[in-house]
């Protein structure tokens, strides 16, 4: 593995692999009386995060506690942050107190890349998601939960439906699942397509109702108000009708087929009540996922001397 | 211990072979019967293989007092690898697996079963692993092959073979499940030179 987790390109298929057997093995910690493993003791993991984030921060937080890291929570709100502290400022702070890894999200795309490649800090940088850009370990643990209910990920078609435009998470599983072997079709209304759509390795489509009978997994992104200035669709109420998942559109899955969201979800506009609470909804398991997945990253990266070789049949 | 044995490719060069299939086979079966001696009885216990070499080794043992006692003694593996002492000196390596059987090890007297006995640094760092999942009754060791140079107060309590090498040789252990053949082999010289 490289020293940073910036984009899900990052990682070679040994490397995704790497991970996800890893965290197969440290998912069972959650069954255990003490949830707590030794690997990091003595490590300072940073949590940056510039813009608001709950579920990603806590899990990352819970990751690296389960390790034994010592964990430093730095919210751009109440902080040096918002009193107009740079970037740079900021990194050479966390460096000055001797940061092993930097867990770091931001509203600009391209700024854990900055920090990684500044030489502003020494320690490993994780892409927490930046921007409309890329949240690779949020593809890891997608990967992780797919691979958990439809094994190998070779030949297997996944659905990501809604606004790819606004979507770090769209961008950072369609590099990963194509890594992994797997067909990405990406649904979505032409304004919520982003420009360069052709570059990515995925098939794109407008009609929900043709891609669904054939997919193993539909993944649903939530529609960003916060991020749209301007206007992609007519009604709220019209996209739901064409891109929502409801009841109707469940019931022409195939019987494995498992539907997956990032979250945080909109329940009755890109995805129904019903569909979000039914057997084949594995979005709570995505959050148990996450810390499991999260654990393996900072492990792989901080837990020896170097980040971890990623090569099969390694010796014991 | 795990890293001085496990000799990349010692296909060309296989050795001088100091137990073979039989052998082996005697060992465990006379370890088994000793386990059963000391614990005057299959019951209570749980056997722990440390991976990779471990686990087979504990499911051997495990049918053989199967066999004579007609009980079924879970058997697990433990995974040391967060708990070594020299995890920060190389790079992060993959964790193996670890199978707790589902009645735990609380209360219970666990037998660690490894392949060669070195250092014993793994042992440590199972004792160690061993403490985050319970408490059990009482800990034991049984290792396949004894072959000295300790560099820590621990001792096993069944032992297949007593192996006495230099530090310079390697051993090396085969078992049908992970390699192709079983074998215990000594690499390098066998001259103390060194040493």
């Amino acid at each position: 593995m490289k020293r940073h987790l910036l984009s899900a390109a990052d990682l070679s298929r040994d490397d995704a692999e790497l991970v996800l057997k890893t965290a197969e093995e440290l998912r069972s910690l959650a069954d255990r009386p003490i949830k707590k493993l030794p690997a990091l003791r003595g490590r300072t993991v940073v949590n940056l995060f510039f813009e608001d984030s709950t579920r990603t921060r806590i899990s990352f937080e819970a990751a690296a506690k389960r390790l034994s890291a010592d964990v430093i929570n730095f919210a751009a709100k109440g902080s040096s942050l918002s009193k107009g502290e740079s970037l740079k400022d900021t990194a050479l702070t966390l460096e000055a107190m001797g940061a092993d890894a930097v867990v770091v999200r931001h509203s600009a795309s391209g700024a854990p890349h900055r920090l990684a490649n500044s030489g502003w800090v020494r320690s490993s940088v994780v892409n927490a998601g930046d921007g409309t850009h890329e949240h690779p370990t949020q593809a890891l643990l997608d990967a992780f939960t797919m691979w958990r209910h439809l094994g190998s990920l070779d030949g297997r078609r996944v659905a990501i439906v809604g606004d790819v435009l606004h979507s770090r998470v769209a961008r950072s599983n369609a590099l990963l699942l194509r890594t992994l072997g797997a067909e990405v079709t990406l649904v979505s209304p032409p304004t919520l397509l982003p420009v360069g759509i052709e570059g990515w390795p995925v098939e794109t489509s407008y009609d929900l109702d043709a891609v669904l009978p054939k997919a193993d997994v539909v993944m649903m992104l939530r529609v960003q108000r916060e991020r749209m200035h301007g206007g992609f669709f007519p009604t709220a109420r019209e996209y739901s009708r064409r891109y929502g998942l409801d009841g109707r559109r469940m019931a022409t899955l195939q019987d494995h087929t498992i539907v997956m969201h990032p979250g945080p979800m909109v329940r009755g506009m890109e995805i129904t009540a019903d569909v979000a609470d039914s057997d084949r909804s594995v979005i709570v398991e995505q959050v148990t996922n996450g810390v499991a997945v999260r654990m393996a990253v900072l492990y792989l990266l901080l837990g020896g001397s170097q980040p971890a070789v990623s090569t099969e049949g390694l010796p014991e | 211990m795990p890293a001085p044995n496990a000799a990349p490719d010692a296909t060309t060069d296989d050795g001088r072979t100091v137990l073979d299939a039989r052998d082996i086979g005697r060992a465990l079966t006379r370890i088994s019967h000793e386990i059963l001696e000391r614990n005057k009885g299959a019951s209570d216990l749980v056997l722990l293989g440390i991976p990779s070499r471990g686990v087979p080794l504990a499911e051997r043992i495990a049918e053989r007092i199967a066999s004579v006692e007609g009980y079924d003694v879970p058997v697990g593996s433990l995974d040391v690898t967060m708990y070594r002492d020299d995890l920060r000196m190389k790079p992060a390596r993959a964790l193996l697996p670890t199978q707790i059987p589902s009645g735990g090890i609380d209360g219970r007297t666990v037998v660690l079963v490894d392949d060669v006995l070195f250092s014993g640094r793994t042992i440590r760092a199972a004792l160690d692993a061993l403490n985050d999942i319970g408490r059990p009754k009482a800990v034991r060791l049984a290792v396949l092959v004894d072959r000295g140079h300790r560099e820590l107060p621990i001792r096993a309590d069944f032992v297949g073979k007593n192996l006495p090498t230099s530090l310079v040789e390697r051993v090396r252990v085969r078992l049908q499940g992970v390699d192709d053949v079983d074998a215990v082999t000594i690499l390098g010289s066998t001259e103390g030179e060194g040493a």
